[in-house]
């Protein structure tokens, strides 16, 4: 049986893994930073 | 302890957050590569498992995060029981995703690498079936969360179910031991893999821990941030 198919199946996997739970925070950080932001320089 | 309680201070968290994040994301990302890239094409095929065996580097990390993940979220529910700390139950909400992703990606990898190794996807032993409980038990803990937030509730009861849910870690990693599985013993701790097929893992590990910490980082600060702006609506709505 050739590995690679699964191997390159599981390497997929994390990748799509990891970079989409990194950019949902990274997207919700910049959101909310933003919003803190925009409400505090609006007050001022 | 007297730091700890020092960095409770969600401004002094700020302080040091905000320069920490991208240094651990990014140091994270980078070893992450030169691991997998080393683990793909440096290393020799396993005698048993051949070539199959090079998902070790990303199902052992997988494992280490969701496992690891629990431990820190059942620490932070302890943090916020005992001392209230404003910070531990911000860190156990931010923890809870990411630990999930990555308890997912751990049977996820593990069922891909069973096909090859063991001819099946899927098999309900006790690795297997209790680390999938563990992944439903974080989901189970999301879910508690958000109801006892929209309740507004003081969060007692999610983080008595985080430092209840630890009960589940010694269960997933003796599982091997107490029971006769199909997954193989413990072998990374155990010395029983080869220095020159293991030595990428250290960098993996390292990796996905670093990024899991950048991850988490980023998570704490978009809560902190909406609460602030939560916070801030509502002292004008009262005005």
């Amino acid at each position: 049986m050739n590995h690679w198919p699964f191997i390159t199946a599981a390497y997929l996997v994390v990748l799509v893994g990891t970079v989409g739970i990194a950019a949902l925070s990274y997207a919700a950080m910049r959101r909310a930073e933003a919003a803190a932001e925009a409400l505090r320089s609006g007050r001022a | 302890m007297p730091a700890l309680h020092a960095l409770a201070n969600p401004a002094r968290f700020l302080r040091i957050a905000r320069p920490l994040t991208p240094i651990l994301f990014w140091i994270g990302v980078a070893l992450v590569l030169f691991g997998c890239w080393a683990g793909l094409t440096l290393t020799p095929p396993d005698a048993v498992q051949k070539e199959s065996a090079r998902i070790l580097y990303i199902h052992v990390p997988s494992a280490w995060l969701g496992m690891g993940g629990w431990s820190g979220l059942a620490i932070a529910c302890l943090s916020y029981l005992i001392w209230r700390h404003p910070l531990a139950s911000v860190a156990a909400r931010a923890i809870a995703p990411a630990g999930a992703t990555f308890a997912a990606l751990c049977l996820l990898t593990g069922s891909i690498w069973g096909r090859p190794t063991w001819g099946t996807w899927w098999e309900w032993d006790g690795r297997l079936t209790s680390m999938l409980l563990l992944f439903f038990v974080y989901i189970a803990w999301i879910a508690l969360d958000r109801a006892d937030a929209e309740r507004s509730g003081d969060g007692r009861v999610p983080a008595l179910f985080g430092v209840a849910g630890s009960a589940l870690l010694p269960i997933v990693h003796y599982s091997v031991i107490w029971w006769n599985t199909l997954h193989q013993g413990e072998s990374v701790v155990t010395g029983k893999i080869h220095i020159s097929l293991l030595w990428p893992l250290f960098f993996t590990l390292a990796g996905f821990t670093l990024f899991f910490a950048g991850v988490v980082l980023m998570r704490m600060r978009a809560i902190l941030a909406s609460q602030k702006v939560e916070a801030r609506l509502r002292r004008m709505a009262a005005a």
